[in-house]
Protein backbone atom coordinates (compact mmCIF):
# COMPACT_ATOMS: atom_id res chain seq x y z
CA UNK A 1 0.00 0.00 0.00
CA UNK A 2 1.56 3.21 -0.72
CA UNK A 3 -0.11 7.51 -0.66
CA UNK A 4 -0.82 9.52 -3.55
CA UNK A 5 -2.25 12.87 -4.40
CA UNK A 6 -5.00 13.32 -6.21
CA UNK A 7 -6.75 16.57 -6.82
CA UNK A 8 -4.33 17.80 -4.12
CA UNK A 9 -5.64 15.07 -1.44
CA UNK A 10 -3.71 12.48 -0.36
CA UNK A 11 -5.05 8.76 -0.72
CA UNK A 12 -4.14 5.06 0.04
CA UNK A 13 -3.81 3.08 -3.17
CA UNK A 14 -2.66 -0.73 -3.82
CA UNK A 15 0.21 -1.55 -5.99
CA UNK A 16 -1.55 -1.54 -8.80
CA UNK A 17 -3.03 2.32 -8.30
CA UNK A 18 -6.86 0.95 -7.17
CA UNK A 19 -8.41 2.96 -4.04
CA UNK A 20 -7.76 0.98 -0.64
CA UNK A 21 -10.69 3.08 0.72
CA UNK A 22 -13.63 3.90 -1.39
CA UNK A 23 -14.55 6.79 1.35
CA UNK A 24 -11.34 8.46 0.29
CA UNK A 25 -12.78 8.97 -3.55
CA UNK A 26 -15.03 12.46 -4.17
CA UNK A 27 -16.00 13.54 -7.76
CA UNK A 28 -13.75 16.00 -8.06
CA UNK A 29 -10.72 13.27 -8.22
CA UNK A 30 -12.89 11.57 -11.53
CA UNK A 31 -10.91 14.24 -13.75
CA UNK A 32 -7.54 13.44 -13.04
CA UNK A 33 -7.87 9.60 -12.27
CA UNK A 34 -9.44 9.34 -16.06
CA UNK A 35 -6.62 11.60 -17.69
CA UNK A 36 -3.93 8.72 -15.85
CA UNK A 37 -5.82 6.38 -17.62
CA UNK A 38 -5.75 7.75 -21.33
CA UNK A 39 -9.51 9.33 -20.85
CA UNK A 40 -9.21 13.23 -21.79
CA UNK A 41 -13.28 13.43 -20.62
CA UNK A 42 -15.29 12.27 -18.82
CA UNK A 43 -19.17 12.56 -20.42
CA UNK A 44 -22.52 11.35 -18.32
CA UNK A 45 -22.31 8.08 -20.49
CA UNK A 46 -18.69 7.56 -18.49
CA UNK A 47 -20.56 9.08 -14.95
CA UNK A 48 -23.47 7.17 -15.65
CA UNK A 49 -20.69 3.72 -15.03
CA UNK A 50 -18.60 5.63 -12.40
CA UNK A 51 -21.90 5.80 -10.33
CA UNK A 52 -23.49 2.71 -11.16
CA UNK A 53 -20.04 0.80 -10.19
CA UNK A 54 -19.68 2.28 -6.70
CA UNK A 55 -23.71 1.62 -6.12
CA UNK A 56 -23.07 -1.91 -6.65
CA UNK A 57 -19.69 -1.83 -4.01
CA UNK A 58 -20.75 -0.09 -1.70
CA UNK A 59 -24.12 -2.85 -1.42
CA UNK A 60 -22.16 -5.84 -2.73
CA UNK A 61 -18.82 -5.63 -1.40
CA UNK A 62 -17.06 -5.65 -5.44
CA UNK A 63 -17.04 -4.16 -8.08
CA UNK A 64 -19.07 -6.00 -10.86
CA UNK A 65 -17.87 -7.97 -14.10
CA UNK A 66 -18.17 -6.05 -17.59
CA UNK A 67 -20.59 -9.04 -18.53
CA UNK A 68 -22.83 -7.96 -15.41
CA UNK A 69 -21.95 -4.31 -16.09
CA UNK A 70 -23.67 -4.62 -19.85
CA UNK A 71 -26.78 -6.55 -18.45
CA UNK A 72 -27.43 -4.08 -15.98
CA UNK A 73 -25.70 -0.73 -15.96
CA UNK A 74 -27.80 0.62 -19.05
CA UNK A 75 -24.58 0.66 -21.04
CA UNK A 76 -23.86 -1.94 -23.50
CA UNK A 77 -20.65 -3.74 -23.30
CA UNK A 78 -19.55 -2.37 -26.40
CA UNK A 79 -19.85 1.30 -25.72
CA UNK A 80 -18.24 0.19 -22.05
CA UNK A 81 -15.32 -0.71 -24.50
CA UNK A 82 -15.60 2.50 -25.82
CA UNK A 83 -15.71 4.48 -22.60
CA UNK A 84 -13.08 2.57 -20.90
CA UNK A 85 -11.14 1.14 -23.97
CA UNK A 86 -8.66 -0.75 -21.67
CA UNK A 87 -11.12 -2.81 -19.54
CA UNK A 88 -14.29 -1.25 -18.47
CA UNK A 89 -14.04 -3.26 -15.18
CA UNK A 90 -10.95 -2.67 -14.26
CA UNK A 91 -10.43 0.87 -15.49
CA UNK A 92 -13.67 2.18 -14.37
CA UNK A 93 -13.84 0.37 -10.93
CA UNK A 94 -9.92 2.68 -10.90
CA UNK A 95 -11.68 6.07 -11.71
CA UNK A 96 -14.50 5.50 -9.66
CA UNK A 97 -11.91 4.63 -6.42
CA UNK A 98 -13.35 1.14 -5.63
CA UNK A 99 -10.76 -1.69 -5.31
CA UNK A 100 -10.06 -4.03 -8.34
CA UNK A 101 -13.20 -6.18 -8.97
CA UNK A 102 -13.23 -9.57 -7.77
CA UNK A 103 -14.96 -10.85 -10.72
CA UNK A 104 -12.53 -13.71 -11.84
CA UNK A 105 -11.51 -16.57 -9.28
CA UNK B 1 -41.15 -34.76 9.71
CA UNK B 2 -39.24 -31.84 7.96
CA UNK B 3 -38.97 -31.87 4.43
CA UNK B 4 -35.66 -30.79 2.36
CA UNK B 5 -35.90 -30.38 -1.61
CA UNK B 6 -32.63 -30.22 -3.43
CA UNK B 7 -32.60 -28.94 -6.83
CA UNK B 8 -30.10 -30.40 -9.38
CA UNK B 9 -28.62 -34.46 -8.79
CA UNK B 10 -25.28 -33.32 -10.11
CA UNK B 11 -22.22 -33.81 -8.15
CA UNK B 12 -23.20 -31.31 -5.23
CA UNK B 13 -27.10 -32.61 -4.98
CA UNK B 14 -25.68 -35.98 -5.24
CA UNK B 15 -23.30 -35.54 -2.03
CA UNK B 16 -25.68 -33.58 0.01
CA UNK B 17 -28.78 -35.74 -0.36
CA UNK B 18 -26.26 -38.82 0.73
CA UNK B 19 -24.71 -37.51 3.58
CA UNK B 20 -28.23 -36.13 5.34
CA UNK B 21 -29.97 -39.70 4.22
CA UNK B 22 -27.02 -40.96 6.27
CA UNK B 23 -27.90 -38.87 9.02
CA UNK B 24 -31.32 -38.34 9.22
CA UNK B 25 -34.18 -41.69 9.85
CA UNK B 26 -36.45 -41.43 6.87
CA UNK B 27 -39.06 -40.52 9.24
CA UNK B 28 -37.25 -37.02 10.68
CA UNK B 29 -36.43 -36.04 7.12
CA UNK B 30 -37.91 -36.49 4.12
CA UNK B 31 -35.34 -35.88 0.90
CA UNK B 32 -36.21 -35.10 -2.60
CA UNK B 33 -33.74 -34.71 -5.26
CA UNK B 34 -35.37 -32.72 -8.27
CA UNK B 35 -33.20 -32.80 -12.31
CA UNK B 36 -34.18 -32.15 -15.55
CA UNK B 37 -32.54 -35.57 -16.95
CA UNK B 38 -31.13 -38.56 -15.67
CA UNK B 39 -27.55 -38.36 -16.87
CA UNK B 40 -25.11 -37.75 -14.46
CA UNK B 41 -21.83 -37.15 -16.41
CA UNK B 42 -18.30 -36.84 -14.57
CA UNK B 43 -17.47 -33.51 -15.94
CA UNK B 44 -13.67 -33.62 -15.51
CA UNK B 45 -13.44 -36.83 -17.73
CA UNK B 46 -14.76 -34.20 -20.74
CA UNK B 47 -11.18 -32.86 -21.03
CA UNK B 48 -10.06 -36.31 -22.38
CA UNK B 49 -12.68 -37.27 -24.90
CA UNK B 50 -11.16 -34.85 -27.88
CA UNK B 51 -8.19 -36.48 -27.63
CA UNK B 52 -9.84 -40.06 -27.54
CA UNK B 53 -8.70 -40.82 -24.43
CA UNK B 54 -11.90 -41.23 -22.89
CA UNK B 55 -15.30 -42.07 -24.50
CA UNK B 56 -18.66 -39.95 -23.67
CA UNK B 57 -20.59 -43.42 -22.23
CA UNK B 58 -18.46 -44.01 -20.45
CA UNK B 59 -17.97 -41.06 -18.09
CA UNK B 60 -21.55 -40.98 -17.51
CA UNK B 61 -24.24 -43.00 -15.61
CA UNK B 62 -27.69 -42.60 -14.53
CA UNK B 63 -28.41 -40.03 -11.98
CA UNK B 64 -30.95 -42.27 -9.52
CA UNK B 65 -28.57 -45.21 -9.45
CA UNK B 66 -26.39 -42.73 -7.40
CA UNK B 67 -28.86 -42.07 -4.50
CA UNK B 68 -28.90 -44.18 -1.31
CA UNK B 69 -32.34 -45.54 -0.63
CA UNK B 70 -34.39 -43.55 0.82
CA UNK B 71 -33.51 -40.33 -1.70
CA UNK B 72 -36.52 -39.63 -3.90
CA UNK B 73 -35.43 -38.98 -7.00
CA UNK B 74 -37.60 -36.46 -9.36
CA UNK B 75 -37.01 -35.88 -13.09
CA UNK B 76 -38.76 -32.66 -13.68
CA UNK B 77 -37.44 -29.39 -15.04
CA UNK B 78 -38.07 -26.54 -12.30
CA UNK B 79 -39.93 -23.41 -13.52
CA UNK B 80 -39.46 -21.75 -10.26
CA UNK B 81 -39.00 -21.07 -6.42
CA UNK B 82 -41.23 -18.71 -4.19
CA UNK B 83 -38.58 -18.20 -1.64
CA UNK B 84 -42.00 -16.43 0.07
CA UNK B 85 -44.19 -19.33 0.30
CA UNK B 86 -40.86 -22.30 0.51
CA UNK B 87 -42.56 -23.55 -2.37
CA UNK B 88 -40.60 -25.21 -5.49
CA UNK B 89 -42.92 -25.17 -8.63
CA UNK B 90 -42.07 -28.08 -11.47
CA UNK B 91 -43.18 -27.50 -15.13
CA UNK B 92 -45.40 -30.43 -14.78
CA UNK B 93 -47.65 -29.14 -12.25
CA UNK B 94 -46.33 -30.29 -9.04
CA UNK B 95 -45.29 -28.12 -6.28
CA UNK B 96 -43.08 -28.70 -3.64
CA UNK B 97 -43.06 -27.41 0.01
CA UNK B 98 -39.69 -27.25 1.61
CA UNK B 99 -38.48 -26.69 5.07
CA UNK B 100 -35.17 -26.42 3.63
CA UNK B 101 -33.92 -26.25 0.21
CA UNK B 102 -30.53 -26.76 -1.41
CA UNK B 103 -29.62 -25.02 -4.53
CA UNK B 104 -26.98 -26.75 -6.63
CA UNK B 105 -28.15 -26.64 -10.22
CA UNK B 106 -24.60 -25.78 -11.38
CA UNK B 107 -23.78 -23.51 -14.21
CA UNK B 108 -24.75 -23.48 -17.98
CA UNK B 109 -23.12 -23.01 -21.16
CA UNK B 110 -24.67 -19.47 -23.06
CA UNK B 111 -22.86 -19.70 -26.40
CA UNK B 112 -25.96 -17.05 -27.51
CA UNK B 113 -24.34 -14.57 -25.63
CA UNK B 114 -21.36 -14.08 -27.76
CA UNK B 115 -22.06 -12.62 -31.25
CA UNK B 116 -21.74 -15.41 -34.31
CA UNK B 117 -20.56 -17.77 -31.78
CA UNK B 118 -23.52 -20.08 -32.98
CA UNK B 119 -23.33 -18.55 -36.36
CA UNK B 120 -21.71 -19.95 -39.79
CA UNK B 121 -18.48 -22.33 -38.45
CA UNK B 122 -20.45 -23.85 -35.02
CA UNK B 123 -19.40 -27.09 -34.36
CA UNK B 124 -17.46 -27.59 -37.68
CA UNK B 125 -14.45 -25.48 -36.81
CA UNK B 126 -15.92 -23.88 -33.39
CA UNK B 127 -16.18 -25.77 -30.66
CA UNK B 128 -16.21 -26.43 -27.22
CA UNK B 129 -15.68 -29.20 -25.23
CA UNK B 130 -17.47 -28.47 -21.93
CA UNK B 131 -20.52 -30.54 -23.48
CA UNK B 132 -20.60 -34.56 -24.14
CA UNK B 133 -21.72 -33.55 -27.42
CA UNK B 134 -19.38 -30.84 -28.23
CA UNK B 135 -16.04 -32.97 -26.87
CA UNK B 136 -17.31 -35.84 -29.35
CA UNK B 137 -17.52 -33.56 -32.45
CA UNK B 138 -14.31 -32.42 -31.25
CA UNK B 139 -12.27 -35.50 -31.04
CA UNK B 140 -13.17 -35.82 -35.11
CA UNK B 141 -12.44 -32.77 -36.09
CA UNK B 142 -8.82 -32.86 -34.06
CA UNK B 143 -8.56 -36.29 -35.89
CA UNK B 144 -9.25 -34.68 -39.27
CA UNK B 145 -6.73 -31.69 -38.24
CA UNK B 146 -4.16 -31.43 -40.30
CA UNK B 147 -2.06 -28.36 -39.39
CA UNK B 148 -3.09 -24.99 -38.89
CA UNK B 149 -3.78 -22.12 -36.25
CA UNK B 150 -5.75 -23.89 -33.23
CA UNK B 151 -6.52 -21.36 -30.85
CA UNK B 152 -8.39 -22.13 -27.63
CA UNK B 153 -10.13 -19.26 -25.88
CA UNK B 154 -11.85 -18.68 -22.76
CA UNK B 155 -14.59 -15.75 -23.40
CA UNK B 156 -15.22 -14.67 -19.91
CA UNK B 157 -15.17 -15.72 -16.09
CA UNK B 158 -16.08 -17.51 -14.08
CA UNK B 159 -16.02 -20.83 -15.94
CA UNK B 160 -16.39 -24.30 -14.47
CA UNK B 161 -12.88 -25.96 -13.73
CA UNK B 162 -10.82 -22.80 -14.77
CA UNK B 163 -7.78 -24.89 -14.89
CA UNK B 164 -9.52 -26.85 -18.26
CA UNK B 165 -8.87 -24.81 -20.50
CA UNK B 166 -5.28 -25.07 -20.02
CA UNK B 167 -5.26 -28.70 -19.66
CA UNK B 168 -6.46 -28.74 -23.38
CA UNK B 169 -3.74 -26.92 -24.53
CA UNK B 170 -1.29 -28.81 -22.93
CA UNK B 171 -2.70 -32.20 -24.02
CA UNK B 172 -2.96 -30.68 -27.70
CA UNK B 173 0.72 -29.81 -27.39
CA UNK B 174 1.75 -33.81 -26.58
CA UNK B 175 -1.42 -34.91 -29.11
CA UNK B 176 0.34 -32.91 -31.94
CA UNK B 177 3.97 -33.98 -30.72
CA UNK B 178 2.49 -37.79 -30.99
CA UNK B 179 0.63 -37.35 -34.57
CA UNK B 180 4.11 -36.43 -35.43
CA UNK B 181 2.91 -32.73 -36.99
CA UNK B 182 3.12 -30.64 -33.98
CA UNK B 183 5.46 -28.54 -36.43
CA UNK B 184 2.64 -28.19 -38.51
CA UNK B 185 0.23 -26.82 -35.58
CA UNK B 186 0.54 -23.28 -34.30
CA UNK B 187 -1.20 -23.07 -30.90
CA UNK B 188 -2.60 -20.05 -29.24
CA UNK B 189 -4.28 -19.64 -25.80
CA UNK B 190 -6.41 -16.49 -25.57
CA UNK B 191 -7.47 -15.13 -22.33
CA UNK B 192 -9.60 -12.20 -20.83
CA UNK B 193 -7.42 -12.64 -17.82
CA UNK B 194 -4.15 -10.61 -17.69
CA UNK B 195 -2.11 -14.37 -17.23
CA UNK B 196 -2.28 -18.00 -17.82
CA UNK B 197 -3.80 -18.09 -14.37
CA UNK B 198 -6.18 -15.97 -11.89
CA UNK B 199 -3.15 -16.30 -9.09
CA UNK B 200 0.09 -15.24 -9.48
CA UNK B 201 2.67 -17.82 -8.61
CA UNK B 202 0.40 -20.63 -10.30
CA UNK B 203 0.26 -17.91 -13.23
CA UNK B 204 3.62 -17.66 -13.57
CA UNK B 205 4.21 -21.39 -13.37
CA UNK B 206 1.67 -21.95 -15.69
CA UNK B 207 2.45 -19.53 -18.16
CA UNK B 208 6.33 -20.69 -17.83
CA UNK B 209 5.02 -24.09 -18.97
CA UNK B 210 2.88 -22.94 -21.97
CA UNK B 211 5.90 -20.91 -23.51
CA UNK B 212 7.61 -24.73 -22.59
CA UNK B 213 5.81 -26.47 -24.79
CA UNK B 214 5.18 -23.71 -27.53
CA UNK B 215 1.74 -22.48 -26.84
CA UNK B 216 1.33 -18.55 -27.95
CA UNK B 217 -0.50 -16.51 -24.65
CA UNK B 218 -2.95 -13.61 -25.41
CA UNK B 219 -4.00 -11.89 -22.49
CA UNK B 220 -6.57 -9.75 -21.52
CA UNK B 221 -8.23 -10.54 -24.74
CA UNK B 222 -12.62 -9.97 -24.16
CA UNK B 223 -14.01 -11.85 -26.70
CA UNK B 224 -16.88 -9.70 -28.28
CA UNK B 225 -17.38 -11.80 -31.51
CA UNK B 226 -17.12 -14.89 -33.12
CA UNK B 227 -16.31 -14.81 -36.98
CA UNK B 228 -16.93 -18.49 -37.53
CA UNK B 229 -16.74 -18.08 -41.32
CA UNK B 230 -13.84 -15.33 -41.64
CA UNK B 231 -11.83 -17.25 -39.06
CA UNK B 232 -11.42 -14.95 -36.64
CA UNK B 233 -11.81 -13.94 -32.42
CA UNK B 234 -12.40 -10.18 -32.11
CA UNK B 235 -12.33 -8.45 -29.05
CA UNK B 236 -13.95 -6.06 -27.81
CA UNK B 237 -11.45 -2.81 -28.13
CA UNK B 238 -11.27 -4.32 -31.77
CA UNK B 239 -7.95 -6.41 -31.73
CA UNK B 240 -8.39 -10.01 -33.86
CA UNK B 241 -6.96 -13.61 -33.56
CA UNK B 242 -7.03 -15.56 -36.13
CA UNK B 243 -7.88 -19.41 -36.53
CA UNK B 244 -8.58 -22.45 -38.34
CA UNK B 245 -10.03 -24.53 -35.26
CA UNK B 246 -11.51 -22.39 -32.50
CA UNK B 247 -11.88 -23.92 -28.94
CA UNK B 248 -13.98 -22.11 -27.07
CA UNK B 249 -15.13 -21.89 -23.40
CA UNK B 250 -18.39 -20.06 -23.79
CA UNK B 251 -19.89 -17.76 -20.88
CA UNK B 252 -21.52 -19.57 -18.09
CA UNK B 253 -24.56 -18.61 -16.06
CA UNK B 254 -26.71 -19.99 -13.09
CA UNK B 255 -29.89 -22.34 -14.15
CA UNK B 256 -32.77 -20.40 -16.34
CA UNK B 257 -35.05 -21.77 -13.17
CA UNK B 258 -32.90 -18.92 -11.02
CA UNK B 259 -33.70 -16.11 -12.72
CA UNK B 260 -37.58 -16.93 -13.16
CA UNK B 261 -37.16 -17.00 -8.75
CA UNK B 262 -37.38 -13.63 -7.94
CA UNK B 263 -35.15 -12.84 -5.19
CA UNK B 264 -33.11 -15.88 -5.79
CA UNK B 265 -30.43 -15.34 -8.03
CA UNK B 266 -27.92 -12.53 -9.31
CA UNK B 267 -28.03 -11.05 -12.84
CA UNK B 268 -25.60 -13.66 -14.17
CA UNK B 269 -28.33 -16.24 -12.29
CA UNK B 270 -26.17 -17.62 -9.60
CA UNK B 271 -27.46 -17.65 -6.08
CA UNK B 272 -25.74 -14.96 -3.80
CA UNK B 273 -24.48 -17.03 -0.68
CA UNK B 274 -22.05 -16.64 2.32
CA UNK B 275 -19.25 -17.86 1.42
CA UNK B 276 -18.53 -19.32 5.00
CA UNK B 277 -21.72 -20.48 5.93
CA UNK B 278 -23.17 -21.37 2.29
CA UNK B 279 -26.78 -20.17 3.36
CA UNK B 280 -27.92 -18.12 0.62
CA UNK B 281 -28.22 -14.14 1.36
CA UNK B 282 -32.14 -14.44 -0.29
CA UNK B 283 -33.32 -16.48 2.66
CA UNK B 284 -32.30 -18.68 5.94
CA UNK B 285 -33.84 -22.05 4.76
CA UNK B 286 -31.95 -21.66 1.37
CA UNK B 287 -28.57 -22.91 0.63
CA UNK B 288 -26.28 -23.40 -2.15
CA UNK B 289 -23.59 -25.85 -2.82
CA UNK B 290 -21.08 -25.76 -5.85
CA UNK B 291 -21.25 -24.06 -9.32
CA UNK B 292 -24.85 -23.11 -8.73
CA UNK B 293 -23.51 -20.47 -5.83
CA UNK B 294 -21.63 -16.85 -6.40
CA UNK B 295 -19.35 -17.69 -3.83
CA UNK B 296 -16.02 -16.35 -4.55
CA UNK B 297 -14.44 -19.97 -4.89
CA UNK B 298 -13.13 -22.09 -8.36
CA UNK B 299 -16.28 -23.67 -9.94
CA UNK B 300 -14.42 -27.09 -9.28
CA UNK B 301 -16.30 -30.73 -8.41
CA UNK B 302 -13.42 -30.55 -5.26
CA UNK B 303 -14.79 -27.44 -4.03
CA UNK B 304 -18.55 -28.97 -4.20
CA UNK B 305 -17.08 -31.77 -2.08
CA UNK B 306 -15.15 -29.61 0.76
CA UNK B 307 -18.50 -27.36 0.66
CA UNK B 308 -20.45 -30.61 1.39
CA UNK B 309 -19.10 -31.46 4.42
CA UNK B 310 -19.59 -27.83 5.91
CA UNK B 311 -23.00 -27.66 4.89
CA UNK B 312 -23.99 -31.25 5.92
CA UNK B 313 -23.35 -29.64 9.57
CA UNK B 314 -25.14 -26.25 8.78
CA UNK B 315 -28.46 -27.94 7.33
CA UNK B 316 -28.07 -30.32 10.44
CA UNK B 317 -27.91 -26.94 12.88
CA UNK B 318 -30.36 -24.91 10.71
CA UNK B 319 -32.60 -27.52 11.50
CA UNK B 320 -31.73 -28.21 14.66
CA UNK B 321 -32.68 -24.21 15.52
CA UNK B 322 -28.70 -23.56 16.34
CA UNK B 323 -26.35 -21.18 15.03
CA UNK B 324 -24.00 -21.40 11.64
CA UNK B 325 -20.17 -22.21 11.65
CA UNK B 326 -18.62 -20.77 8.99
CA UNK B 327 -16.83 -23.92 8.03
CA UNK B 328 -15.88 -23.57 4.43
CA UNK B 329 -12.62 -21.63 3.72
CA UNK B 330 -12.60 -21.92 0.01
CA UNK B 331 -10.23 -24.99 -0.34
CA UNK B 332 -9.80 -25.92 -4.02
CA UNK B 333 -7.64 -28.78 -4.59
CA UNK B 334 -7.17 -29.37 -8.56
CA UNK B 335 -5.00 -32.06 -11.06
CA UNK B 336 -3.70 -30.17 -14.03
CA UNK B 337 -2.75 -32.62 -17.01
CA UNK B 338 0.17 -31.14 -18.53
CA UNK B 339 0.72 -34.14 -21.10
CA UNK B 340 3.22 -36.74 -21.92
CA UNK B 341 1.64 -38.66 -18.66
CA UNK B 342 2.65 -36.06 -16.22
CA UNK B 343 0.23 -33.42 -14.07
CA UNK B 344 0.19 -30.75 -11.64
CA UNK B 345 -1.41 -30.37 -8.35
CA UNK B 346 -2.77 -27.45 -6.91
CA UNK B 347 -4.19 -26.94 -3.71
CA UNK B 348 -5.64 -23.73 -2.30
CA UNK B 349 -8.39 -21.47 -0.63
CA UNK B 350 -10.14 -18.10 0.40
CA UNK B 351 -6.54 -16.77 1.54
CA UNK B 352 -3.90 -18.56 0.20
CA UNK B 353 -3.08 -18.96 -3.47
CA UNK B 354 -1.52 -22.34 -4.85
CA UNK B 355 2.11 -22.66 -3.51
CA UNK B 356 4.36 -25.24 -4.41
CA UNK B 357 5.73 -28.09 -1.87
CA UNK B 358 4.06 -31.46 -1.37
CA UNK B 359 0.76 -32.95 -0.79
CA UNK B 360 -1.10 -33.98 1.63
CA UNK B 361 1.97 -33.64 3.95
CA UNK B 362 5.70 -32.72 3.29
CA UNK B 363 6.42 -36.13 3.15
CA UNK B 364 4.01 -36.83 -0.31
CA UNK B 365 3.75 -38.71 -2.06
CA UNK B 366 1.94 -36.01 -4.64
CA UNK B 367 3.43 -32.70 -5.76
CA UNK B 368 2.38 -29.39 -5.57
CA UNK B 369 2.69 -26.81 -8.93
CA UNK B 370 5.15 -29.19 -9.95
CA UNK B 371 4.67 -32.03 -13.12
CA UNK B 372 5.00 -35.75 -11.71
CA UNK B 373 3.85 -39.06 -13.25
CA UNK B 374 1.97 -39.59 -9.78
CA UNK B 375 0.02 -36.60 -10.32
CA UNK B 376 -1.10 -37.84 -13.33
CA UNK B 377 -2.31 -41.40 -12.14
CA UNK B 378 -3.70 -39.52 -9.21
CA UNK B 379 -5.67 -37.72 -12.02
CA UNK B 380 -6.91 -40.81 -13.50
CA UNK B 381 -7.71 -42.75 -10.68
CA UNK B 382 -10.19 -39.40 -9.21
CA UNK B 383 -12.88 -40.78 -11.80
CA UNK B 384 -12.83 -44.18 -9.29
CA UNK B 385 -12.88 -41.79 -6.25
CA UNK B 386 -15.82 -39.43 -7.85
CA UNK B 387 -18.48 -41.96 -8.12
CA UNK B 388 -17.55 -44.51 -4.99
CA UNK B 389 -16.20 -41.94 -2.40
CA UNK B 390 -17.36 -38.54 -3.36
CA UNK B 391 -21.21 -38.90 -4.62
CA UNK B 392 -21.34 -41.84 -1.68
CA UNK B 393 -20.41 -38.70 0.74
CA UNK B 394 -17.97 -40.68 2.49
CA UNK B 395 -15.11 -38.57 3.73
CA UNK B 396 -11.32 -38.63 1.07
CA UNK B 397 -8.59 -40.02 3.78
CA UNK B 398 -5.61 -37.85 4.39
CA UNK B 399 -7.30 -34.90 2.99
CA UNK B 400 -9.50 -32.81 5.08
CA UNK B 401 -12.07 -30.13 4.17
CA UNK B 402 -9.91 -27.25 5.47
CA UNK B 403 -7.36 -26.88 3.81
CA UNK B 404 -4.01 -27.60 5.51
CA UNK B 405 -0.79 -25.80 5.33
CA UNK B 406 1.63 -28.76 5.31
CA UNK B 407 4.10 -29.49 2.92
CA UNK B 408 3.70 -25.99 1.48
CA UNK B 409 6.82 -23.95 0.97
CA UNK B 410 6.60 -20.43 1.01
CA UNK B 411 7.38 -18.51 -2.03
Amino acid sequence: MSTTTIAGVQVDVNDEGFFEDPEQWTEAMAPDLARAEGIDELTDRHWQVLHFMRQEYFEKGTGPTVRALGKTSGVSVKELYQLFPKGPAKIAAKVAGIPKPRGCI
Amino acid sequence: MRRLVILGGGTGGTIMANRLRKDYAEEALSITVVDQDDHHVYQPGLLFVPFGLADPEEISRTRHRQFHSGVEFLRVEVDRVDIDLDKVYLVDGTVLDYDVLIVATGARLVPEETEGMLGEGWMEKVFTFYTPEGAAALADALESFEGGRLVVNIVDMPIKCPVAPLEFAFLADWYFTERGIRDEVELVYVTPLDGAFTKPVASATLGSLLAEKGVELVTEFNTGEVDGAGGRLISYDEREVPFDLLVTIPVHSGAEYVGRSPGLGDDLDFVPTDEHTLQSKARANVFAIGDASAVPASKAGSVTHFEGEALTENVRRFLAGEELVAGFDGHANCFIETGFHKALLIDFNYDTEPLPGHFPTAAGPLTLMRESRLNHLGKLMFQWVYWHVLLPGRDLPGVGAEMSMSGKENP
